[in-house]
């Protein structure tokens, strides 16, 4: 019961989406994006450690369509492999970051008094650190000691993304508890984690979803960012890793990094473009005066 | 007063915090340097007592003595010296990047929240039409677009392909700084692409933002009002829509001003600038605990003040919100 609920609303959210040109768009891009995550690396084999150096920055071919990186690596097959570890990080995190902050912002909201409290001194402190330095400083100390893996990458990229959202979640919440839905459940005698799971979070639904999305991109951001500055220890592909190797090669012989240069920008951008046009269409579901448009 | 109280709190708790961050991190700069005068020849016990002397820190005594040292030179607005450039305060190196990143950064932002509140106000004004869709969808387009992305693509092919701009740092080296033009154009020149980097995707935001305060505002009663009394086009918009518009994305800049004082980590490290941003992945890279310690502390203190000041700003600017 619960879960057909849950499905009725996701197939409502997408139609929504669906409904303009360049929300289907962001749409139909997102999809494929996360299709090449998916089976695209089975696909096409990769394998990160071989190098031939006599293939080194070959122009784009049949053979390699986007031509090799100055190991010899064929730059297409990196792009593919390299999205696998970008989105499942990126995922991670933003599960992460969601799922803890709307705890807190529920709980913070609805329990109130000391609890609420402490909980918003905590986001407080978050919300003051600015997130870039943070988890620059984070990523160079955790990693000296635990390996690497987008489990462990994205706990980082999470560390201090959940305030906002849990602040943002419990102003909601506050507003949501004076309404009649909530003191008839209350009047009714049902218990705070009905309220809570069955009043409360249903309403909160559209507004989770966009920053779901919204944290995916700012992840991406991150990521690719911290491993653009090559202060992370790389075992995987990944585009920043590609961007890394890119920006290295432009001292000695730029002319030659074309491929290897734009193929991870222009990956990395047109996903970022889409998601935000993905969540600015799910903002209809907020705002019901957009949808009759 | 409670609003003070509270962000000296906030302050004691991210300097804590702070602390304790810079303790976790690997690769013991003492270590290092015991081992480098041991090669020189130099028993360890008295290597130990060189270093310790010289870095004014000992690394031997408990954590939570080191935290009260620690406490008490803050209150002294001593933030220690660096391990890489022996001896020179933090302060000092603070100091030597700040202006840079201030410089940077702040024309950056002034520039990009006026341009984008002008476009933002003008297509809000127009909802609907082709231009507002398409100027929506471009301002979307490029505040989702990662500023080291754009910064990479005008450092590859500005400054390396076509060879317009210098590839790095913030003045040619052999000038000295001074307020002649030779110096201050050149100063300009070199921070051209940065800019661009940050200009090209922040100014969306303000868009985006003043387009919807402006619809919003466009459908409040007063305008009506005005529109019903004759009063001339322009006057409302000017005084009517776009003073009140203004309110939202105003509150927003407000906040941000504070985060300048960061830098940009991406764009200062691509760019090889010599702000904050570049001195905190440089400080990583060299384990300079107290410069990253300072830096850290600088960001995240100017980040409170801030906030603080635009409380009272906003409080001033707008009569309904009153600072409590």
């Amino acid at each position: 019961m619960r879960v057909r609920w849950v499905a009725e609303r996701i197939r409502y959210g997408l139609s929504v989406v669906a409904s303009t040109k360049s929300g289907l768009a962001s749409l139909a891009i997102i999809v494929a994006y996360a299709l090449m995550a998916i089976i695209g690396p089975l696909m096409i084999p990769f394998d990160v450690t071989r190098t031939n150096l006599s293939e080194s920055l070959l122009p784009p071919s049949l053979e390699h369509p986007l031509g090799t990186d100055y190991f010899g690596r064929d730059i297409l097959a990196m792009l593919v492999h390299g999205s696998r570890d970008v989105l499942l990080t990126a995922t991670l995190a933003a599960i992460i970051t969601v799922s803890v902050g709307t705890v807190i912002g529920l709980v913070a909201g609805y329990v109130g008094g000391f609890v609420d409290l402490a909980l918003m001194s905590i986001a407080d402190v978050m919300l003051t650190i600015p997130s870039v330095p943070l988890m620059v400083v984070l990523a160079c100390t955790v990693f000296r000691g635990i390996p690497v893996n987008p489990f462990t990458m994205a706990l980082i990229l999470s560390v201090n993304s959940w305030a906002g959202l849990s602040r943002a979640i419990r102003a909601q919440v506050l507003s949501l508890k004076e309404e009649e839905f909530v003191e008839v459940a209350r009047c009714l005698g049902l218990s705070g984690r009905h309220i809570l799971l069955n009043e409360l979070l249903p309403n909160l639904l559209p507004y989770i979803a966009i920053s779901t999305v919204l944290s995916v991109g700012s992840a991406i951001y991150a990521q690719v960012g911290l491993y653009m500055l090559g202060i992370v220890p790389y075992s995987a592909v990944n585009w920043g890793v590609m961007l890394n190797m890119a920006m290295a090669q432009l001292g000695m012989i730029f002319t030659a990094t074309y491929a290897g240069l734009l193929a991870p920008a222009f990956a990395i951008v047109l996903l970022q473009v889409s998601l935000a046009i993905f969540a600015s269409s799910l903002d209809k579901l907020l705002n019901p005066r957009l949808r009759e448009q | 007063m409670r609003k003070i109280l509270r962000a000296i709190l906030l302050i004691y708790a991210v300097s804590t915090i702070t602390f304790f961050l810079v303790r976790l991190m690997p690769g013991n700069i003492v270590d290092r340097l015991v081992l480098q005068y041991m090669t020189q020849g130099i028993p360890e016990y008295e290597a130990r007592q060189m270093v310790a002397s010289l870095l004014g820190i000992d690394f031997s005594k408990p954590l939570h003595e080191q935290y009260i040292e620690y406490l008490f030179n803050l209150l002294r607005g001593d933030l220690g010296t660096s391990y890489e450039y022996m001896g020179v305060p933090v302060a000092s190196i603070i100091m030597y990047g700040l202006p840079w990143t201030v410089f940077l950064l702040s024309l950056a932002l002034t520039t990009s929240f006026i341009f984008g509140i002008l476009i933002g106000g003008f297509i809000g004004y127009r909802e609907g039409s082709k231009l507002d869709r398409t100027l929506t969808i471009l301002s979307m387009g490029l505040q989702a677009t990662p500023n080291y992305i754009v910064g990479i693509l005008l450092l590859y092919y500005l400054a390396f392909v076509y060879r317009m701009f210098p590839r790095k740092g913030a003045y040619d080296i052999g000038l000295t700084p001074s307020f002649t033009w030779e110096f201050i154009s050149n100063v300009l020149w070199h921070s051209t692409l940065p800019f661009l980097a940050y200009f090209i995707t922040s100014f969306g935001i303000w868009a985006l933002n003043m387009r919807a305060s402006t619809i919003r505002v466009l459908g409040e009663d007063y305008v009506m009002a005005a529109e019903a009394r004759g009063l001339r086009d322009k006057r409302i918009a000017i005084t009517y829509v776009a003073r009140n518009a203004l309110l939202a994305p105003l509150s927003l800049f407000i906040i941000s001003v504070g985060y300048i004082f960061g830098g940009s980590v991406f764009i200062e490290s691509i760019f090889t600038y010599p702000g904050i941003g570049w001195y905190i992945t440089h400080a990583l890279g060299t384990a300079d605990y107290p410069v990253l310690q300072g830096c850290f502390l600088l960001i995240t203190i100017s980040v409170i003040v801030a906030n603080s000041a635009g409380d009272i700003i906003y409080s001033l600017l707008d009569p309904r919100v009153r600072v409590r």
